[in-house]
């Protein structure tokens, strides 16, 4: 490979990166407005859900449960019904996701020591919300019952049995954006090698200019890596716009070692341009390679490799499928060495199934085009 | 005028024709999207990996690890020896959860006393975590009560939920109907884009304008193609939601149409103002990317509107896809009609026709 002639297509590849001043500060700006949507709009917790009483017994236990109910983050008092026909318009026009029904003589039952029972109707079309309200709700009934067992001073004996004490490691204050700003640099390093690498060879074939660089004496490696090296200089400043803001804006901890992460961020950097490269060198005009490559890089890195959606209660057949794609080990890299603090004596076996399949893309790409040319 | 509209487009649909893998593109797309959503993006927690470390070893401690297993909530990938083992397989990520049953469990609650476990959460994924404490305490709970000495007192009130729309909360019949916002929002507004800058680019554009074809004639027999291949889109998912996936679509499929066919109005038009302000497919292609990103984001596609701050909850309501969002699931789920979703497709129309009125201005002074 010769070095006048890499930096000689690297040269070009800048030039024109640079005379489109729109995409690069697009790719520059992108990272940190999801950054910040992620950081600032999106709420994983699911809170303040909106709930709807009918309560026809209207008495003081009632209105206490009621206030149990609501007075926490979880439930906000959105309307109170005075008919029970109005529960279904409630929830149809989304004014409450959940609806509770205290029957009348709850109190009287409670005070004759009768089972009491209360109903809830909860709107399930965002299954998300609607399995945590229903835990919520049993579990503040439950709570409230205990209160008043406790206040009326019923014996020990009943209450529960075992007692877990429970520690969260990691990410001690469940904060969201701790969760995501690791998994966002391996989405946003994914996403540049779909949107930008993608369109590098594809580019010049459709525009003709391939036939130039074919007739001069560039060889396939060395056009490869003259056309890589911009890119990664812009990944890496992205890498390092978002572990920087992360950590300014939302305290977010780099625990491992500093110069692993990197090495390993090169690494899956290498196997997301070799992915982008793929597309490029087998798709014929631009529009199939940026479809390609939404579907086969930024969709599957965005859905199923761990980013919000967990990984282990996905099919087994799509688990052991998505085991073939980088971002998968990367994400499990990004998150430990950032929150975990966690070193190649735990992270090896993914580590060598990145490097596996960064060589396993670049080479592919590497031959692909060879016999294109 | 008609047939110069006619004869343009067919010359796109030819070239599309001709263009097999974008064709495959455009109807593979949807369907790939539709069995990601349907199998595997869920957000029901389950078969969670947890390793256990039983000092005990008695019969009661031996029926709670079981217990765990069997649930299906949890999945057991290893027992350990010793407590200080249990860092390593949640630091890898191989489990989330760690349970640690001190050697004395049985003895105290043979006692009646209270008999402390220790839970260990990896938090990384707070959903995952939250979620897993929960299962966590309800399982000890009920091995507390089914195994005679205490548990929580007879519950003095029952609990009788009823869940409507969704009544498995099944994922898919969330997800499923939200995959044709997905497709006609980011697919079509960066392919409408790239279809007419590459014309620019290539050069064929100033053929185009030569000819008697007029600049509104363009700018439909453009758009109108891919308007037609977004409604097989939508035919297509709503086919494969209802006989594949068994999603019930509960309201009417006209209105649903007639709201794609709107929404429309502005994923075209979005395409069409990228297209005036790129020079290249790149350019056109990172614009569109750009807007329709953090619009996807916030239209409460994944994420719930109401869990978002006041001032991002606003700005949400200038996004068209949240409307089409909220229409989408509520004719799919709900089985709501206009008499409730008036007020979405009002607002729709209303965005969806500023948006391509201004594009189309836009576009055809650019050709003059």
């Amino acid at each position: 490979m010769n070095r006048v002639r890499v930096l000689a297509v690297a040269d070009k590849e800048i030039r024109s990166i640079l005379r489109d001043p729109r995409s690069l500060g697009v790719t520059l700006l992108l990272p940190a407005v999801l950054l910040v949507l992620y950081g600032y709009a999106i709420n994983f917790d699911v809170k303040h859900i909106p709930l709807a009483v009918y309560d026809p017994d209207g008495s003081r236990e009632s209105r206490d449960l009621v206030e149990a109910l609501t007075r926490t983050e979880y439930f906000r008092l959105a309307r109170v019904l005075s008919r029970p026909a109005e529960a279904e318009e409630a929830l149809a026009t989304a004014a409450a996701k959940v609806v509770v029904i205290i029957p009348t003589g709850f109190a009287a039952g409670l005070a004759a020591g009768r089972p009491v029972s209360v109903q809830s109707i909860i709107n399930g079309s965002d299954s998300l919300t609607a399995s945590v309200s229903l835990s919520y709700l049993s579990a503040m009934m439950q709570d409230w019952t205990r209160r008043r067992a406790q206040a009326r001073q019923v014996p020990a004996q009943a209450l529960p049995g075992i007692r877990p004490e429970v520690r969260v490691w990691y990410n001690e204050d469940l904060a969201s954006v701790k969760f995501i700003t690791p998994g966002l640099v391996v989405v946003i390093l994914m996403m540049l090698a779909a949107l930008l690498t993608s369109q590098t060879i594809v580019r010049e074939r459709e525009r003709g200019t391939m036939e130039g660089l074919v007739v001069s004496p560039v060889t396939a490696g060395e056009l490869i890596a003259g056309k890589l090296a911009p890119y990664v200089i812009i990944a890496l400043a992205d890498v390092a716009l978002v572990a920087g803001a992360g950590r300014l804006l939302f305290d977010v901890p780099l625990r491992g070692n500093a110069a692993l992460a990197f090495a390993l961020t090169l690494v899956y950097l290498f196997a997301a341009l070799g992915a982008g490269l793929l597309i490029s060198v087998l798709s014929r005009t631009q529009q199939v390679a940026y479809m390609a490559a939404l579907i086969a890089t930024l969709l599957p890195t965005l859905l199923l490799t761990g980013f919000v959606f967990p990984i282990s209660s996905m099919p087994k057949v799509l688990q052991a499928i998505v085991q073939l794609h980088p971002a998968t080990h990367f994400m499990v890299i990004a998150r430990g060495v950032s929150l975990k603090g966690a070193g190649l004596g735990v992270l090896w076996p993914r580590t060598a199934a990145l490097c596996a399949l960064a060589a396993a893309l670049l080479t592919a790409s590497v031959r692909k085009f060879r016999k294109a040319l | 005028m008609r047939r110069r509209l006619r004869y343009l487009m067919r010359k796109e649909l030819l070239q599309l024709r001709r263009d097999r893998r974008m064709l495959g593109m455009l109807v593979m797309a949807p369907l790939l999207q539709l069995f990601i959503f349907g199998y595997a993006v869920t957000l029901d927690i389950k078969q969670i990996p947890l390793v256990v470390c039983d000092r005990d070893r008695r019969a009661e401690s031996r029926e709670l690890v079981g217990s765990f297993a069997r649930s299906g909530q949890f999945e057991l990938r290893g027992l350990v020896d010793s407590p200080n083992q249990l860092d390593r397989p949640l630091a890898s990520g191989r489990a989330l959860v760690g349970l640690y049953i001190p050697a004395d469990f049985s003895k105290r609650r043979a006692r009646g006393e209270t008999a402390p476990v220790q839970v260990l959460l990896d938090g990384t994924d707070m959903n995952s975590a939250g979620v897993a404490a929960g299962y966590t305490a309800a399982l000890l709970a009920d091995h507390a009560r089914r195994w005679g000495r205490g548990g929580s007192p007879a519950m003095a009130v029952a609990h009788h939920p009823r869940v409507w729309y969704n009544p498995e909360l099944r994922s898919v019949n969330y997800m499923v109907p939200a995959v044709i916002c997905m497709i006609l929002a980011t697919i079509m507004t960066a392919v409408t884009a790239m279809a007419l800058v590459r014309e620019r680019e290539m050069g064929t554009l100033e053929q185009l304008i030569v000819t008697p074809i007029s600049s509104l004639e363009l700018m439909l027999g453009k758009t109108l193609p891919f308007a037609g291949i977004g409604l097989v889109d939508v035919c297509l998912i709503v086919l494969v939601a209802r006989y594949w996936f068994g999603v019930p679509v509960a309201g009417s499929v006209p209105l649903l149409f007639l709201s794609a066919a709107i929404f429309l109005l502005t994923t075209l038009g979005l395409g069409l103002f990228i297209s005036t302000v790129s020079r290249t497919q790149q350019q056109a292609m990172l614009t569109a990317f750009f807007v329709i990103m953090p619009s996807v984001i916030l239209s409460g596609f994944m994420f719930p509107i109401e869990n978002m701050p006041r001032a991002i909850q606003w700005v949400t309501y200038g996004i068209p896809l949240r409307y089409f969002v909220e229409i989408v699931r509520g004719i799919f789920l709900q089985g709501i009609g206009m008499e409730v979703l008036w007020r979405q497709l009002a607002a729709l129309v209303g965005l969806g026709g500023t948006i391509f009125a201004l594009s189309a201005a836009r576009f055809q002074k650019r050709l003059e």
